[in-house]
């Protein structure tokens, strides 16, 4: 099976069109010296039930979050999915067209991304969004590439409760340009401790709420980089949180980027995901990746487009804002989709059940004896404190049980560290049940 | 044999922000059996909004309806014949849907302990070694998100391969005039240097015309194969030779690959590192622009700047080995888009070598059919074997004041998907055509019927052309007042 329709008779007819005799002549540019060694060594071919089988086979070996009680989250959230999101989001018009670069025959795609940069406009009280990133890392790495090239500096401020991961991704990402990287340090209730930040600031990186869970004051951060001439960028890798918390442009963020993976998007092992990147008007020709906008055609009807682009890689080649070359187009589409049957009242009431849950969970974890070492707020996820923690956690998965994550991994000066998540999809027995765990 | 072109029922539709109605119930949610906390008390008043401004307020049916009419707005695959040249639009098949949504996979969290991640980490080691074979190379990632990021990422790992050696000035990429506006970028995200390397007369790179632009700056030559000329770069083994012995490596774009499959593997032509396009070659969805998965291969001399995490495999177990001293570093919040890849090693599966071959033995039967019966009606400036595409323009219908802009809308009337137009750059008017190996006879001749008779109403009534496309939803667009005046979010106040 190779989805390839042409009956031997039609294939004959080609060639005879062509003018050659065999389908082997049609490769006469391809030198024999390369051609002699082609052969590909690959398994034999599964049709559709013997491949489903041997994936089921493998899927059945990994623990997931759909088969086991999980408080896993730092930058990957377990949330619910409504039935209407895959079955819209899976038709074939969308599923299998590419870019809008004809917009007369692209408007769904076109309208449907005009929508989610309004809705990331509106959850992040910023002006502008473009039409997505890869995902949550790199939305900030191309935030900070963003500073760099409106600000002409170097210089970029880390917070220490910044993902990891996001971090890693920004040093790898300004190494070949080069960019001098220092890392704010915390204070003790588990935000980044306000400082005075060095003339020649192009960004400060904090992320809304942090790594540990804590919500950080974005305030000081804004006022700090705007009295150097610097830019506050705030990255959200649970945009749910938004839902709640004050917009980071209203605290005087200049980008506001992150992760949209919890709009309706699956775990899938990490990806794909949906990067989300919002800034200010003043900014717009430097924001890196696609842009749709709203014009009309020449009968005067309202019709979106793809605009900017001059910007891009492809007119602009190597002084472009980024190399990138697409959005996440799926998963912003089943973003946008979430976002709509969830509306203005649904996400607020969700993320209220994801703050109660966690505060449940805080409690009765606190009640069984356990520490919670940071005391600013918290979203949907926090750290406890969990002596012989790695005995336990053991023993927990071993249980079929994902506790959360053992920050110690991440950072072994936090060996005995637990960043638990909460979200609808735990019930009350199984935070009940963790409490119990991680102290037996 | 007629066009399948025609008009039909269109509904109209608003903005979710204009659908939306004050109080309208959305989705219901359960009620989460812990006591409610009040946000303002559990996060302090400081820090809790009002309000979502403007967010929409829809029944879950005005949603479907709204998502259902967007997307009889689209043209896709599932639609028709869509020839867009360099994106390989081949037919994405449904098992592979179903495959990246098994329980197990598709709800597994990526920092699940190692012990609860073996299957997964044993299907991605599998693609790891199918790639590799297929690439002719040792070692893949899977973690570039798409091919632009894998280009970032190859490009990276050159530039760290010359260090190790004390080759710090190394700074420059050599470009075919050819390349995809991604390669340019992609080399000067790492701070190094593009420079445009003029392919020849017969639309090819000769080693003689590379040959001037080698020297001790030489980081790499960043070829694509075939080129997007459609043309099989005949000189490879040499090019590479050559770049070799100035000390450079040289970079694959693995965008046509789909030309390459049991023809010729990029390892044998001299390449040291390529990345692939999961979305073109290996049938994952496009999505109306992604997500790709864009998976880099590479030699073993490369083998130790991998990103990290690196997939190991010890005996039976599989790991996540973070300590690799000379890596890159990371590139993804995670380990890459494996619900895409995972739909690649599906088709893989599913076709095994003898029907990859076939795929690529197709494709390029489909595109050298389109040209010969093509090129009656319209110029094509390098008229010679194409592998997997070919490149027409609209010099015989420039008289009468046809433009390729105006043929390509007006292949939409007909039922068609233009192909990619004004690319390559090097082609004036360039119109680019990738059929695929999925497209049966009667679908090219179908689509090779619009072309002629767009070639003869170019001829005999422009007007028709030029003012193309009539049947879609809406009609050409003022991309000049949206580039102007940007709206690029709705507002309460926003005019329609």
């Amino acid at each position: 099976m190779s989805y390839v329709p042409h009956t031997p008779d039609e294939i004959q007819t080609m060639l005879d069109r062509i003018g050659v005799s065999s389908l082997e002549d049609l490769f006469e540019t391809v030198p024999h010296s390369l051609r002699r060694n082609a052969e590909l060594k690959l398994p034999s071919p599964l049709a559709e039930r013997s491949l489903l089988a041997h994936l089921e086979t493998r899927a059945a070996a990994n623990l997931s979050a759909g088969r086991t009680p999980s408080f896993l989250g730092a930058g990957a959230y377990h949330h619910f999915i409504p039935a209407a999101v895959g079955a819209l989001a899976s038709r074939g018009e969308f599923m299998t067209a590419y870019t809008p670069y004809q917009a007369e025959i692209s408007q769904g795609t076109l309208q449907a991304i005009f929508e989610f940069q309004t809705l990331i406009c509106q959850l992040t009280g910023l002006e502008v969004a473009n039409a997505s990133l890869y995902d949550g890392a790199s939305a900030t790495a191309e935030a900070v590439l963003m500073a760099l090239r409106l600000t002409q500096r170097r210089r970029i401020y880390l917070s220490a409760a910044l993902h990891p991961h996001y971090a890693q991704v920004v040093r790898t990402y300004t190494r070949g340009i080069g960019a001098e990287i220092e890392i704010l340090p915390l204070a003790g209730d588990g935000r980044t401790q306000p400082a005075e930040l060095a003339s020649d600031t192009a960004a400060v990186v904090l992320q809304y709420p942090n790594f540990l869970g804590c919500v950080e004051d974005l305030s000081w951060a804004a006022e700090a980089a705007h009295a150097v001439g610097g830019f506050c960028i705030s990255a959200t890798a649970e945009p749910l949180a938004l839902a709640l918390l004050r917009p980071p442009g209203e605290l005087g963020v200049d980008v506001a980027c992150g992760e949209a993976q919890s709009f309706g998007v699956p775990l899938s092992f990490g990806g794909p995901y949906v990067g989300f990147l919002a800034t200010r008007q003043s900014y717009v020709r430097q924001l890196p990746g696609r842009v749709v906008g709203q014009t009309v055609d020449s009968l005067g009807q309202r019709a979106f487009v793809m605009t900017l682009t001059t910007r891009e890689q492809h007119i602009r080649r190597e002084r472009a804002t980024s190399n990138i070359c697409t959005n996440q187009g799926l998963c912003m589409l089943r973003a946008t989709i979430y976002l709509a049957l969830l509306g203005r009242l649904g996400l607020r009431r969700l993320a209220e059940i994801n703050l109660s849950l966690a505060n449940y969970a805080r409690s009765k974890l606190q009640q069984a004896g356990l520490r919670l070492p940071y005391s600013a707020p918290s979203f949907n996820e926090f750290v406890v404190r969990v002596p012989d923690l790695s005995t336990r956690h053991g023993a927990l998965v071993e249980q079929g049980m994902l506790p959360g994550l053992p920050l110690g991994e991440m950072d072994p000066a936090r060996s005995d560290e637990l960043l638990v998540c909460t979200t609808e999809m735990n019930t009350r027995e199984e935070i009940d049940r963790l409490a119990r765990e991680l102290v037996a | 044999m007629s066009t399948p072109g025609r008009s039909g029922l269109v509904f109209d539709e608003a903005l979710l922000f204009e659908r939306s109605r004050p109080g309208r119930p959305g989705v219901a949610l359960d009620d989460p059996q812990v006591p409610s906390v009040d946000p303002k008390e559990a996060l302090g008043a400081d820090y809790v909004r009002e309000d979502i401004d403007g967010f929409p307020e829809l029944s879950e049916l005005d949603v479907v309806r709204h998502f259902t009419r967007l997307s009889q707005w689209n043209y896709g695959i599932d639609s028709g014949f869509y020839p867009l040249g360099s994106c390989t639009m081949k037919y994405n098949p449904k098992v592979n849907e179903a495959a990246a949504l098994l329980p197990g996979l598709v709800d597994l969290h990526p920092l699940t302990p190692e012990v609860g991640i073996q299957g997964i980490l044993a299907l991605a080691h599998e693609m790891e070694e199918l790639l590799a074979e297929i690439a002719g190379l040792d070692r893949v990632t899977l973690q570039p998100a798409a091919g632009a990021q894998g280009e970032f990422l190859g490009m990276m790992m050159i530039q760290a391969y010359h260090r190790a050696r004390g080759d710090t000035q190394r700074d420059r990429v050599l470009i075919p005039d050819t390349a995809h506006g991604t390669n340019p970028a992609s080399a000067a995200l790492n701070g190094m240097q593009a420079v445009e390397v003029q392919s020849g007369p017969d639309g090819i790179l000769h080693p003689e015309l590379l040959e001037p632009h080698l020297d001790e700056r030489t980081a790499a030559l960043m070829l694509t194969n075939p080129n997007t000329l459609g043309l099989f770069e005949s000189h490879v083994e040499e090019l590479a030779e050559r770049v070799h012995a100035a000390g450079g490596l040289v970079y694959l774009d693995g965008a046509n690959l789909n030309a390459l499959m049991g023809i010729a593997k990029p390892g044998d032509m001299g390449v040291d590192v390529m990345h692939f396009n999961l979305h073109k070659t290996f049938s994952t969805p496009h999505g109306g622009g992604g997500p790709g998965s864009g998976p880099v291969a590479v030699r073993n001399i490369l083998a130790s700047y991998l990103p990290t995490p690196v997939i190991q495999k010890e005996g039976e177990r599989y790991r996540l080995d973070d300590e690799f001293p000379h890596s890159v570093g990371r590139i993804h919040s995670f380990f890459g888009n494996a619900g895409i890849w995972i739909r690649a090693l599906a088709y893989i599966r599913t076709l095994g070598a003898t029907g990859l071959r076939e795929v690529t033995q197709r494709a390029v039967l489909n595109a050298n059919y389109l040209l010969t019966r093509l090129r009656r009606s319209y110029d094509v400036p390098h008229d010679k074997r194409v592998m997997h595409e070919c490149v027409l323009t609209d010099r015989r219908q420039q008289a009468s004041g046809v433009t390729t802009a105006d043929i390509a809308k007006r292949l939409m009337d007909y039922g068609f998907h233009p192909p990619t137009i004004y690319f390559p750059l090097v082609v004036h008017g360039a119109l680019m055509i990738e059929p695929t190996e999925c497209e049966s006879l009667e679908s090219l001749d179908s689509f090779i019927e619009a072309m002629e008779q767009i070639a003869e109403e170019a001829a005999r009534s422009p007007q028709l052309v030029t003012e193309a496309p009539h049947l879609p939803k809406v009609r050409r667009l003022d991309e000049v007042r949206a580039a102007r005046r940007p709206r690029l979010r709705w507002t309460p106040d926003s005019e329609t």
